[in-house]
């Protein structure tokens, strides 16, 4: 069905994940043709859906390492990528706490390398004013780093968001397309992705777990990627233990740590885990896990309680020995390969895309900015965060806002609409955008309207409609 | 805004038309309140008893055996001859310590209507997977009993084709035999407690009749599956319910029902700041189910979880008819007897009674018991060949008038006494 399209471009970006969204998003500013594959359903349904959703304060990152430079950067990026694009984002501010004397020397040592990069307004709050501030704290914490620069942002949100500017300026994005065969021949790539043959000039991958594999194909070796799992737990919005702050522990060498996290949609999220596992498709929760994250949680806000927990779900971080961000060019083939993207890579993902157009441009490509790029996508409803009389004027123009369809979240039927408008193809595609089916009965009410608005959307029937792709089908075919 | 034009004030509001509230404004209505207000956010009155397409309803209140949409419809029946206004695919989005009720519909746009008495009765949704944490891959095909039966019995789709059942709750055991009829493998019910969690005739009229097992004290430990659901690992559980891993096996499925109990639905209950038992997790009722703020009541699942739906609707015609009274001006003394759940009661509604008139008490036991003497304060009022968590004890009760109550009270050392009110504890003792 796409057999007259275009199939030949400037760039292809293997993965559209966070990386890939913001790096497709940020080279569609300029006059060079982009296309974005991506072997899901949707775009950021591998890592980008499944992580703490934290914009990170800038502070913690070592100088020297990429990472150091690219958080900080990133951090910085995210107020106008989010006045554009409307995704869920707020800065929230973190603290680091400490229990004890070793510990608060740490935080010492934390807030001086912030003081240095340019981090601003890091400060050491003590007990008193911990407990006016953010009471839940365990009254055992001694002290705390504040950085008002941490921010929570809805991820998934933020790949939905930077896919649509992106394809709005002119990208190409297509999904359901694994990369399965990479040739470069005579200057230039062929790539065959699911059903589709393309070529291009220039190669990113940005495919994530996946991307020493990518190497491969491409004949590149690359350090391989050990995942590493991280899982979450949601709590219910009426949930005691509510914190303003996401409240980190001490940070050890291998992670953050647990961290309670006070979502921009108002839910508590506790985690992640850190286990190394074998497999790439290996999204288990775990006993253990469990157990781990609630008592990791609980030593930071003691009235966290599992009994509040509404959902749990686990990803994967894509790791490689050297702990760092590895973006390795090849000039002469025209591919840049972006390696070991985990924590902090949400955070830095809009400065890895510009610091892959710097790349680009090494590499010989043209970078003229496009007269007519549009930044700003149109904004979405969000009906319960309307004022009362806004909602009235909404109904009374268009009905569908005064249907609600998920009662947990109180979900209209305009938002699910505007949803399926601006891309949602899978059930997920449609919770992720909307909240519906996200709330206390997981989906108990609104799944069978949802699949029903889905399917006559597509002029398919409900057997047709999946939860996130292939596969996963709910009713029987 | 084309449709229906609702008033600016309303004598009473009722939120949500299942059994319950349809039960309320039924009774409200004869006693003379003359605007009523009913809404529900479903496309029509009746609740979850449309998809219960399933007998066994009405045994109590209409003395025959009716299904669930045949009992919604004896009540729906009734309620259009009477001048009540019905707005369905409506969902309330707030109600304010005024009994102001912010309502959204297509039909109204989004209109604050004022209510002299307000009636709860929003009834429950399913625990879901999330609240029993349990581990493994999140794949499609795991859902609650009660949205499988949905797609079955109104939407005319299956959920899968080969079953296991987490839960004996009624609801998974009412699915574990329509599946059945549908073709569906069910390859048994699990159960982490050591006894069934559903009515024993569910037990045998859809699972022993349809030869599908039921194990006890044993539960689903791993989800597997990346895309859809390809089995799940379960194992028998030791004491406190700790999964014994080495007795652990793997059954390959596409599909986990899950009923494993049901939640009031409080959310905008707790929104008012009506005070809510921990343990029902829905509203505290005197005995004429008022709730902690005057002039708002509540009945039917909302409040506690129920059985049966004849329950159901006895509970939505006494809130009926005292939002009536509260209405019509009728003063009412507070209930000078409060209940207090004591030797193996789980819980117990109303939370108290008032002396001198027939009281119904409802409770559930904390486990199996045999030969059983249920006590309500002083009195021995019933003898239970043998009490059941999964079954609802109902018991008539007729304290004695206020003087007497306060005096025998004064002579038992056991009783506590609050400014107003004396304390009756309510037990259940085993014969031994």
């Amino acid at each position: 069905m796409e057999t007259e399209e275009r199939n030949d471009f400037d760039v292809i970006i293997v993965g559209a994940g966070i990386v890939g969204c913001a790096l497709a998003r940020e080279l569609s500013r300029y006059q060079v043709s982009v296309l974005l594959l991506e072997k899901n359903a949707e775009v950021g349904f591998g890592t980008s859906k499944a992580n703490s959703g934290i914009v990170h304060g800038g502070h913690r990152a070592k100088t020297g390492s990429r990472k150091g430079s690219l958080e900080w950067r990133g951090n910085q990026a995210w107020d106008q990528l989010h006045r554009d694009l409307g995704f869920g984002f707020r800065r929230c501010g973190e603290l680091t706490v400490a229990f004890n004397a070793s510990e608060l020397e740490i935080l010492n040592g934390l807030l001086k390398e912030g003081v240095r990069k340019g981090v601003p307004g890091l400060e050491l709050w003590d007990q008193a004013t911990l407990r006016a501030r953010e009471p839940a704290l365990n009254p055992e914490v001694i002290a705390a780093l504040y950085a008002p620069t941490t921010g929570v942002i809805n991820p998934y949100e933020a790949c939905f968001a930077l896919a649509e500017s992106a394809v709005a300026n002119g990208v190409i994005l297509r999904t359901q397309s694994a990369v399965t065969a990479l040739e470069r021949s005579a200057g230039v790539w062929c790539v065959q992705a699911g059903v589709g043959r393309y070529t291009s000039r220039y190669l990113i991958n940005a495919a994530g777990l996946y991307a020493d594999e990518i190497g491969r194909l491409a004949g590149t070796p690359l350090p391989p990627i050990h995942p590493r799992k991280g899982e979450e737990y949601l709590l219910d919005k009426q949930c005691a233990g509510r914190v303003e702050r996401v409240i980190f522990p001490c940070p050890d060498p291998v992670s953050k740590g647990i961290l309670v996290i006070p979502t921009f949609d108002g839910t508590i999220m506790v985690g992640p885990t850190a286990t190394p596992v074998a497999d790439k498709t290996d999204l288990s929760t775990t006993s253990a896990g469990e157990a781990a994250v609630f008592a990791g949680a609980q030593r930071l806000v003691p009235a966290i309680n599992p009994s509040s927990c509404i959902a749990g779900f686990a990803g994967l971080r894509a790791v490689v020995a050297s702990e760092d961000f590895e973006l390795t060019v090849e000039s002469e083939r025209g591919i840049v390969h972006l390696v070991g993207i985990q924590s902090p890579g949400l955070t830095a993902a809009p400065a890895i895309a510009m610091e892959v157009v710097d790349l680009l441009a090494m590499c010989g490509m043209s970078v003229e900015l496009k007269h007519d790029f549009q930044p700003a996508l149109p904004p979405s409803v969000v009906f319960a965060a309307l004022s009362r009389a806004e909602q009235m004027r909404l109904v009374a123009a268009d009905a569908r806002f005064g249907q609600v369809v998920c009662r947990c979240e109180q979900i209209t039927e305009g938002e699910i609409a505007q949803a399926i408008a601006r891309g949602a193809r899978t059930l997920d595609g449609l919770k992720f955008r909307t909240r519906a089916g996200m709330g206390r009965c997981q989906g108990g009410f609104c799944t069978s309207r949802c699949m029903a608005l889905l399917a006559n959307a597509a002029g398919s029937s409900l057997e047709q409609v999946t939860k996130r792709g292939e596969g996963s089908w709910l009713v029987c075919p | 805004m084309a449709g229906l034009p609702l008033r600016a004030e309303y004598a009473l509001v009722i939120i949500g038309a299942g059994p319950a509230g349809m039960a309320a404004a039924i009774r409200a209505c004869d006693l003379g309140v003359s605007s009523i207000l009913l809404i529900d956010r479903e496309r029509e009155s009746g609740g979850i008893l449309n998809q219960c397409i399933h007998n066994g309803f009405g045994l109590h209140w209409f003395k025959e055996e009716l299904t669930g949409p045949e009992y919604a419809e004896r009540f729906a029946a009734e309620l259009a001859k009477r001048s009540i206004t019905l707005l369905t695919d409506a969902f309330v989005m707030e109600v304010d310590s005024n009994r102001r009720v912010a309502v959204l519909s297509a039909k109204t746009g989004l209109v604050v209507v004022s209510a002299t008495a307000v009636i709860l009765a929003m009834g429950a949704r399913e625990r879901t997977r999330g609240a029993i944490r349990i581990p493994g891959d999140r794949p499609s095909g795991v859902l609650n009993a009660g949205l499988a039966q949905k797609f079955v019995n109104q939407l005319g789709v299956l959920p899968g084709r080969r079953a296991v059942i987490l839960g004996s709750g009624d609801i998974g055991l009412i699915m574990a035999r329509r599946l059945t009829l549908e073709q569906v493998e069910v390859e048994g019910v699990y159960e982490i407690m050591p006894h069934a969690n559903g009515l024993n005739r569910n037990i045998v009229q859809c699972l022993h009749d349809f030869g599908i097992p039921l194990h006890l004290s044993t539960t689903v430990v791993q989800i597997h599956g990346r895309d859809r659901l390809e089995g799940v690992t379960v194992a028998p559980v030791g004491p406190n319910r700790v999964p014994q891993l080495m007795h652990a096996r793997y059954i390959a499925c596409d599909t986990l029902l899950l009923s494993v109990g049901l939640i009031p639905e409080n959310e905008l209950s707790r929104q008012m700041g009506v005070a809510l038992d921990p343990v029902t997790q829905g509203p505290v009722v005197d005995s004429r189910m008022q709730t902690s703020l005057a002039g708002v009541f509540a009945c039917g699942n909302v409040v506690h979880i129920h059985d049966l739906v004849d329950f159901v609707s006895a509970e939505g015609t006494l809130a009926g008819e005292a939002a009536a009274r509260f209405i019509q001006g009728e003063s009412v003394a507070p209930d000078a007897i409060r209940l207090r759940p004591g030797a193996h009661v789980r819980y117990c509604v109303p939370h108290s009674l008032s002396p001198g008139r027939t009281q119904t008490v409802y409770l559930r036991v904390d486990q199996p018991l045999q030969r059983a003497r249920l006590k309500i304060g002083p009195n021995e009022v019933k003898v239970l060949r043998y009490a059941f968590p999964a079954e609802m004890i109902s018991v008539r009760v007729i304290p004695p008038v206020l003087e007497d109550v306060l005096s025998s009270s004064a002579e038992t050392t056991t009783v506590g006494r609050t400014a107003s009110q004396v304390i009756w504890d309510v037990e259940v003792h085993a014969d031994e």
